[in-house]
């Protein structure tokens, strides 16, 4: 179902058709199993890859012993962290200025991590062979728990970094702190509370994998992997490896979801690429399930105390929190540099307050490192969870409906462009006519009667609402990079002479459709069809240079490049025409189709048109080439500022603590929509992942830093019967300075969701006398909080 | 071991290890690249075929389990260039995103299509329930089965 303003049209751009529902490019080859995935490749030749890794959290390496393993007549070779240490690749840089292990010399450090690395002649034998690998270890004491990770005499998890002499990673802070406790020493009404958000895992459907091919003739490698990011791994794998940056080729062929996931660089990889340089054959290696969920990027795992500050007749004043970070064995996070708690101080979230600050401190623990994936715009979910949980309670301390007092507080359209307490600029937005939306479609206040109803008869029924701003399409190059890399794009286009274009992007398609929409956007600039033009992604030797897609970064950043680029050819073919036309360029106007000579609609030459005479023997005016390519890149002047309203109903079973998430309204905007239908399925998957978050997924660990998550069985993710039909609503309002208004939605419901799921559950209990519970609200840690036992769901299966 | 069998209407003998996996054989002997490996426990489904016309998870079928009988993966729904309805009605309402949950699920739907012509978007959710997509948030491929129902071949 759906409501509210149509998505399809741009407000201020002519308008020509190519935006809109259209089917997708990508479907013919999935539809029919002719998809392209990184396990599909077999090479001549190629060899297979598997990784030995530790059964134990923490433990020093005493040996190593290969010499069975060596011995399988199947084996082509065994990489140790002794081997790779001899090449100085035992270590690798991290995301964020750390280094993790590629293979263990000294110690273990979590669960799961890697040891040694066996390549053999298919993907049984080189299983066969782990098992023949014999380490010794010798075990110490673990820090699994991140609230004693600084207590003195804690293990330390890090001793190779020198002088390290405990488990802390960092302190930062943002916002005004002095201006924050005055407003908090002034304030009517503080409630405070403690909450986790407990560690999560993206699981794409397809784990990561790679395929390496180093030819020792060329010197040249090429590797198809599982990246969200080609070229930012090409030229990581140079600086890493010390192989020239043009000798390499990175390609990401078909992705199954990525969600984070597939941003870094993973220990596997660079043994495979090891593997083909030793072996000089192609080596594939493709982790299984338990892998994925043990050893790769987890989200989350943030320990928040909120305290918000109001007067007695609901006017939110400021806002506080401190954040204990669990980052793991090694500080791997994906983040802008300068932003090492990501954009998490954004955390004032969609209301108009007076004051706010904020302090993380992040520690080591024996637990898999990461730290930012899933979906989570750089830290933005923990945000939106924090403020929209302390503004939930607010209301309850208050005796205020939550949806008033979210519409009491909520920045007004006359705001924008607005400065928020800790320096972030909203570029535009109209809160209240979303969250309006969001209450029609809901029939709110009949649902608040039949919740009234309902508890008279003893049924436990819950309404929460959630409002969410993000900041997404990282950005502005002055203010963020990723190890030195800027945050740029490009975007090179082709017109061939009968007027077929050929566009060639940074970033790479994980399922979020760029053929398609990219193909939309050329459309709409240059007056073609769709289907007239080719996507060209995935592969750094035929596209630009961009750092990748995460963050809901491809159409704020990739897709005002190609606006962009577009609007350069636009413009040669402006010359071009003028010269068919025989008038002044300033004498054509553009119609969205196409260039005619002013007022006169005789007159007037299409792109199609345009290219052949480009490409002909047609006399052009001094100093035109001719032809119609050209290449952009986008730095974007800030970040684009999606935003929306969240409302869920769910139905609680207080003998059993089962829920049922019954409806879920979610009303979104995103600016511009290019395609309506693959934003509302996008959309649709991330209230998915909210409801999983929420009711179901978490990585937790026992007191022996085993990983309770390491499987399907046991790390639960939604399937359909736990979802319900998702509701939508429409509202746009255009970026004010991205070249289409657009504004990025990959992450908005996987951000928006997880708190209105866990405020209807609460406000379901609320007569039970159930102020708060840790995700996920199993049956299991809903039955027991209603008993006054709420669960430390980090720290067991919930 | 010797086994023989029926893959998309065409007879496939091969020499495989009394081990290997129906999703291996398919996949790495003979190229059927379509049905995909996603888990190991029978949890997300990306693996489903139809072994003599019953959909299962070939992640958990010996390939030997296999020998002498009829296996139908995403390759063979496509009949002479025509589409199967199901795989119409997957891109018609955009009932995939990456794609890689998505012979799977088409399959299962089939396979629901045939045995119940006009299933509600409720008995669709339960007969999809043994098989994961995080990308749709299920939504458009309830849809997707829907339409296959509403347009059959």
């Amino acid at each position: 179902m759906n409501a509210g303003a149509d998505g399809s049209a741009a407000d201020g751009h002519e308008m020509n058709g190519a935006y809109g529902p259209v089917k997708r490019k990508e479907d013919a080859r999935f539809i029919r199993g002719k998809g392209y995935f990184v396990d599909d490749i077999a090479l001549p030749g190629m060899l297979h890859g598997a990784i030995l890794r530790s059964p134990l959290a923490h433990a020093r390496i005493v040996s190593v012993d290969v010499a069975a393993a060596e011995a399988h007549p199947r084996v082509e070779a065994v990489i140790t962290g002794e081997t790779l240490a001899g090449l100085k690749l035992a270590w690798m840089p991290t995301l964020s200025q750390d280094v993790q292990a590629v293979l263990a010399t000294d110690k273990v450090r979590f669960q799961g991590q890697e040891v040694a690395f066996v390549v053999a002649q298919d993907r049984y034998s080189a299983r066969d062979a782990l098992e023949l690998i014999n380490v010794e270890y010798e075990p110490l004491p673990i820090v699994i728990d991140a609230k004693k990770a600084l207590d003195p005499g804690a293990p330390v998890v890090r001793d190779d970094l020198a002088g390290k002499q405990d488990n802390r990673i960092f302190d930062w802070e943002a916002g005004d702190k002095a201006a924050t406790d005055a407003v908090f020493a002034a304030a009517d009404v503080v409630v405070t509370q403690e909450m986790l958000y407990p560690r999560s895992h993206p699981a794409p459907l397809e784990t990561c994998g790679i395929v390496a091919d180093m030819d020792k003739v060329s010197g040249k490698l090429t590797v198809w992997s599982t990246t969200q990011a080609p070229h930012a791994h090409r030229t990581l794998y140079s600086l890493v490896a010390g192989l020239p940056e043009h000798k390499i080729r990175i390609i990401s062929p078909d992705i199954g979801g990525g969600f984070g996931n597939k941003v870094p660089i993973y220990p596997g990889y660079i043994c495979a690429i090891v593997g083909s340089m030793l072996t000089g054959r192609p080596v594939k290696w493709v982790e299984d399930r338990s892998e994925n969920l043990m050893s790769t990027s987890f989200a989350r795992d943030y320990h928040m105390h909120g305290e918000i500050a109001a007067t007695k007749d609901g006017r939110i004043l400021g806002l506080r929190a401190r954040v204990l970070a669990d980052h793991g064995a090694f500080n791997a996070t994906a983040q802008p540099t300068k932003f090492p708690a990501g954009f998490f101080h954004i955390f004032t979230g969609s209301y108009d307050l007076q004051a706010a600050h904020c302090d993380v401190t992040a520690v080591y623990t024996n637990k898999a490192p990461g730290g930012v994936a899933y979906s989570c715009s750089f830290r933005i979910t923990e945000a939106v969870y924090l403020v929209e949980r302390m503004v939930e309670l607010l209301a309850r301390e208050l005796g205020a409906d939550p949806a008033e007092l979210r519409m009491k507080n909520l920045l007004r359209p006359e705001q924008f462009p607005y400065t928020g307490p800790t320096g972030w600029e909203y570029d535009s937005g109209d809160y209240p006519r979303a969250l309006r939306l969001a209450m029609d479609i809901a029939g709110y206040d009949d649902l608040r009667r039949e919740q009234a109803a309902k508890l008279e008869r003893g049924e436990y029924m819950g309404i929460g609402l959630s409002f969410f701003t993000e900041g997404v399409g990282a950005g502005p190059r002055a203010h963020m990079d990723i190890l030195g890399l800027g945050m740029a794009d490009g975007a090179d286009l082709r017109v061939y002479p009968t007027g077929k274009a050929v566009l060639s992007i940074s970033v790479q398609t994980q399922g979020q459709g760029h053929e398609t929409t990219f193909a939309q956007i050329v459309a709409q600039e240059l007056g073609l069809s769709p289907d007239d033009v080719e996507v060209v992604h995935g592969d750094t030797d035929r596209t630009p240079f961009g750092l990748g897609t995460y963050g809901s970064r491809s159409t704020p950043v990739s897709g005002a490049a190609t606006a962009v680029v577009a609007r350069k050819v636009r413009e040669r073919a402006r010359i071009v025409a003028s010269a068919m036309l025989e008038v002044a360029p300033g004498d054509l106007e553009w119609t969205g189709r196409k260039f005619q000579v002013l007022g006169d609609p005789d007159h007037a030459r299409g792109i199609a048109e345009i290219a052949m005479a480009a490409h002909s023997a047609l006399e052009l005016p001094e100093g035109v080439e001719g032809h119609l390519d050209a290449s952009a890149v986008y730095n974007p002047p800030n970040l684009t500022y999606p935003f929306g309203a969240y409302i869920c109903v769910v139905d609680v079973d207080p003998g059993t603590g089962e829920v049922k998430v019954r409806r879920f309204i979610a009303v979104d905007d995103c600016g511009v929509r290019i395609n309506p239908m693959i934003v509302e399925g996008q959309v649709h998957g991330g209230l998915a992942d909210g409801v999983g978050m929420a009711l179901m997924q978490v990585i937790a660990y026992d007191s022996d830093g085993n990983c309770l998550g390491g499987s399907f069985m046991d790390y639960l993710l939604p399937t359909s019967v736990e979802c319900p039909s998702w509701e939508l609503g429409t509202t746009v309002t255009p970026s004010p300075h991205h070249p289409i208004g657009a504004k990025g939605v990959g992450e908005s419901a996987t951000v928006g969701s997880p708190p209105a799921v866990v405020n209807a559950v609460l406000d379901a209990l609320k007569p039970l006398g159930v102020r708060h519970a840790d995700m996920p609200l199993t049956p299991a840690n809903v039955w027991s909080t209603i008993q006054g036992r709420p669960l430390r769901t980090d720290l067991a299966i919930p | 071991m010797q086994i023989t069998v029926h893959v998309n209407g065409a007879s496939y003998a091969r020499e495989v290890e009394p081990r290997l996996l129906l999703i291996h054989f398919l996949r790495d002997e003979l190229r059927l690249t379509g049905s995909h490996w996603g888990c190991d426990t029978s949890n997300c489904g990306a693996c489903v075929v139809w072994l003599d016309e019953i959909p299962v998870k070939s992640c958990t079928v010996l390939a030997v389990m296999a020998d002498g009988r009829r296996v139908l993966t995403v390759e063979g729904l496509e009949r002479r260039g025509v589409l199967d309805p199901i795989q119409q009605g997957f891109t018609e309402c955009h009932g995939l995103q990456c794609g890689f949950c998505t012979p799977g699920m088409m399959l299962t739907g089939r396979w629901l299509l045939d045995h119940h012509p006009d299933p509600s978007p409720e008995v669709i959710r339960e007969a999809l329930s043994g098989q994961l997509c995080r990308c749709t948030g299920y939504e458009n491929i309830v849809r997707s089965v829907r339409w296959a129902a509403e347009h059959p071949a």
